[in-house]
């Protein structure tokens, strides 16, 4: 019986203990005047019985499925000879995986060497032994559950209370999610970070100008000494970024006021649905039109009027991340400019101003902090945006404002040199999760302040 | 000159400035359907040749000696018999002038390399065609195949005049036949382009999504019950509502980077399932889950609590009984946004190793497997021709489920919004 085997069993245990509390509630109260003499309805009785049965069984199981692995790691070790245990902790692993292998495999034979083979029938044994244990354990676990439950249904039990207080604490458990997600964000990038800082000077990473990072495999190796100086990939990461809010921001902010200020009812409710579908394209698809459409284009483009353009210029990968995100720039204009109250509008009116000097002396400045808030937004959207830069941007890192030429960005970067064949340990791999810790603290740092402008601006018209 | 005078000399250049405003923002609107123009027809011209496939008539000889198996043989000695030389022998019948050793070869490479197994297959299942000629169909390798349906015939570089001569010379004597190609959706991923499908990816995409869906509902429901319903006015709320606020703008590729240290390197998930995929998507698609679940929450009038209240219903009861069916609609109108997103997203996934070349079908949750964004990206970097065809309809597909999505979004927003 594996573990979803078990799992399945628990929910039905689960299933079970509630329809027999339930019942036993309806028994218990039949001789003080039937269900309504009971404290609560009689289902409440039902879901403790199923919480006292379900709860502590899936705890018990989630435990084990953790801690498993580790002791019967270290169960195993006494086991084997003694000289396998001054291994290093990668030969140990890689040891451990064979062992696995053969075990799983159930080719044990005369052939195998006799101390893998005693160490693999002595973990097909520990396996098996942890199982049953693992089995009757959370069963008998799961069952008292039911038993205790069944003795707490009584006529003053208040099965309601007791079901409620544990919804909220279910409840206060979940939102603590995303609390968690943000603090295994910060732990896991900052911790490898940390560990390639150890290895390469933090200086010489963000002050350093040359990107590559080959590191030799043998030490007589030629052309690759590994350098880890990360400003040509901030270069090319705002070079591009650049470029797509040149594109985005005037395109965006001006539907945004054609759409709001000046088209029809009809027109409107056609074109932002429509505007809309932009953003809804996945940026993979925008990174294949990227690379096979806008870049040759402007490519032969180029060459047509004597320009020399790399196949992967920054201007290619620009233009289109801009187009993705024009709906983000328009929307969020959108909300800033309707949020102007009317008064101000009316009054421009009333001193005679035309409607677009109204939009251009009184909207736009009255919204500007709303704005600029969301063109941070939008430039944090940009500098962390992968897909287009991975397809349509260059891998080799130089350092230009050229917009015709190749450059390479941090999440291009993060991407190659976590798709290869990777040793967890070398500084190359190391120095991904560093470029992320930089990514994340930018965008963070550009929301934060974007969010807080967006909110005073709000505040003000309140 | 008084002031009148003077404003109306200035009326005609402010309406002609007031014109080329107006233009000017009708020009950015139209900017904005051009691009989206161009963008879907260059994709869906791109696809068409993607959906047929050409097929070569051949008639094949099962010749025991040709073979390498007696001329009795069954099961298991006909699978690896020598299938490659029959096929070489009866396309070579067709161009019976062909005699060079180089261009024997160019020919035989005209055929896909999986004539073979079908071959195979159909010799395992027929046994008694050992020994007889039967005609049957092969698909054309996916150089002819690109031949046939570029236009510009000049420009089809990877065949040599040799072979265009022999293609020119088959569609002649209607030995070959464009259909329906569906092996794109039957088959999983190939290094060759006329055996390459996305039912493998699509798969993938499913499991992904069904552990996504599974954990991000309840998940994004329960904490957006307990952020607008019981949570109580403090700065550890406040934390987490912040914190909530500012995951939704976390660069996805960032997920993927937790993903890799905290479910692979930590934990020792297997790399490339779908189960540490749909964990990695149900973290970054709980903040969009939540922030649309409160806000239809918040939709739901003081009114209903109340009333339910005033007849003696708890706390509890109240919010699940009467608030969230109500706000029902609107959590799963935001539920299916999320998904279409988790859906479209790459980059995380590439970051914990669903980016491998994988040809099974992936069975189950742990299985290696890769979902449709990222076969999309590996077939864009792939070198043949043919797969710029394929990539393209594979977008087609993952547009055609967004929409879909969308569009049930939509759908469940107008059917069920009540306005109060």
């Amino acid at each position: 019986m594996n573990a979803t085997t078990l799992l399945v069993v628990i929910i039905g245990l689960t299933v079970f203990g509630y329809v027999i509390g339930r019942m036993r509630s309806i028994k218990v109260s039949q001789g003080t005047g039937g269900p309504s003499s009971l404290h609560s309805l009689p289902k409440y009785y039902g879901y403790m019985v199923a919480l006292w049965c379900g709860i502590p069984a899936l705890i018990l199981l989630v435990l084990w499925l953790v801690l498993e692995p580790g002791i019967l790691r270290s169960l195993l070790l006494d086991e084997l000879p003694t000289t396998m245990s001054t291994l290093s902790e990668n030969e140990l692993s890689l040891v451990m995986n064979d062992l696995q292998l053969l075990a799983d495999s159930g080719r044990i034979d005369a052939e195998t060497d006799p101390h893998k083979k005693a160490a693999a029938i002595k973990l097909l044994e520990l396996n098996s032994t942890s199982e049953l244990m693992r089995n009757v354990l959370i069963f008998l676990v799961a069952l008292n559950g039911i038993i205790w439950g069944l003795a707490n249904v009584k006529i003053d039990m208040r099965a309601r209370v007791f079901v409620e207080r544990i919804i909220r604490y279910l409840l206060i458990l979940c939102s603590l999610v995303a609390i968690l997600t943000t603090i295994g964000i910060v732990l896991s990038v900052l911790f490898e970070s940390i560990r390639f800082f150890k290895s390469v000077p933090i200086t010489d990473f963000i002050f350093g100008t040359e990107w590559s990072p080959q590191t030799a495999i043998r030490a007589d190796q030629v052309g690759s000494s590994g350098a880890f100086g990360a400003i040509p990939l901030f270069a090319g990461t705002l070079l591009i970024s650049a470029i797509a809010l040149i594109i985005a921001v005037p395109t965006g902010l001006m539907s945004a006021i054609y759409l709001s200020e000046y088209a029809s009812r009809r027109f409107r409710a056609v074109a932002k649905p429509l505007l809309e579908i932009l953003a809804g394209i996945p940026t993979v698809v925008y990174g294949f039109f990227a690379a096979l459409t806008v870049a040759p284009f402007i490519r032969k483009f180029g060459e047509s009027i004597g320009l020399n353009v790399a196949s992967e210029s920054a201007l290619a990968a620009g233009v289109v991340m801009g187009i993705m995100i024009i709906p983000f720039v328009s929307s969020l204009s959108d909300d800033v400019i309707s949020a102007v109250p009317k008064a101000m509008r009316d009054g421009a009116y009333g001193m005679g101003a035309t409607q677009s000097e109204t939009i251009r002396q009184v909207l736009i400045p009255a919204a500007l902090p709303g704005i600029v808030g969301g063109i941070l937004l939008a430039a944090s959207r940009a500098i962390g945006e992968t897909m287009i830069v991975v397809m349509a941007a260059g891998l080799a890192a130089n350092l230009t404002v050229n917009p015709l030429q190749a450059v390479t960005t941090v999440t291009v970067q993060i991407v190659t040199l976590l798709t290869g064949d990777q040793e967890f340990d070398s500084p190359k791999t190391l120095a991904a999760f560093a470029l992320g810790l930089m990514l994340f603290v930018t965008t963070l740092v550009l929301n934060v302040i974007a969010l807080h402008i967006v909110r005073k601006y709000r505040e003000q018209y309140e | 000159m008084n002031n009148t005078e003077l404003i109306k000399k200035g009326l005609p250049k402010r309406y002609r400035r007031e014109k080329r405003f107006r233009l000017y923002g009708m020009m950015a609107v139209m900017v904005g359907f051009i691009f989206l123009l161009i963008l879907l027809t260059d994709i869906i011209s791109k696809s068409l040749p993607a959906f047929s496939q050409h097929w070569i008539q051949l008639e094949v000889q099962f010749d025991p000696d040709v073979l390498g198996v007696a001329a009795d043989a069954e099961g298991k000695a006909l699978r690896h018999a020598n299938y490659r030389a029959i096929l070489k022998r009866a396309i070579r019948a067709e161009f019976p002038d062909v005699s060079k050793r180089r261009d024997k070869s160019k020919l035989a490479a005209l055929i896909s390399s999986s004539a073979e197994y079908e071959l195979r297959d159909m010799l395992i299942e027929q046994p008694y065609l050992l020994g007889k000629a039967k005609t049957v169909w092969v698909r054309a390798d996916d150089d002819l195949d690109t031949y046939y349906k570029t236009a510009d015939k000049a420009n089809a570089v990877r065949l040599t005049e040799k072979q265009i001569a022999w293609a020119d010379r088959l569609q002649e004597n209607n030995l070959i036949e464009s259909r329906f190609n569906s092996t794109l959706f039957s088959d999983g991923d190939s290094r060759e382009p006329e055996q390459a499908g996305i039912r493998g990816a699509l798969v993938g995409s499913l499991y992904t999504l069904l552990v996504t869906l599974l954990l991000s509902f309840p998940l994004g429901v329960s904490t957006a019950v307990y952020l607008e319903e019981f949570a109580p006015k403090n700065r550890w709320v406040d934390l987490i509502e912040v914190n909530i606020n500012n995951l939704a703008a976390v660069p996805s590729i960032v997920f993927g980077l937790l993903g890799l240290a905290v479910f692979i390197n930590y934990f020792g998930l297997p790399r490339s399932a779908p189960l540490v995929g749909g964990l990695v998507l149900t973290l970054m698609t709980l903040p969009t889950i939540i922030i649309a679940s409160r806000s239809a929450i918040k939709a739901v009038p003081p009114s209903i609590r109340q009333a339910a209240l005033g007849i003696g219903a708890s706390k509890t009861q109240t919010v699940f009984q009467h608030v969230l069916p109500l706000a029902m609609p609107g959590i799963l109108t935001g539920t299916i946004i999320g998904l279409a997103q988790a859906l479209g997203e790459t980059a995380p996934l590439l970051m914990i190793g669903m980016v491998a070349f994988i040809v099974d079908i992936p069975q189950g949750f742990v299985d290696s497997a890769t979902v449709l964004p990222v076969q999309i990206y590996l077939w864009a970097d792939s070198p043949e021709r043919a797969f710029v065809a394929k990539t393209s309809a594979a977008i087609l597909v993952l547009l055609i489920f967004l929409v879909v999505m969308n569009g049930l979004a939509v759908f469940l927003r107008k059917k069920f919004e009540r306005s109060w």
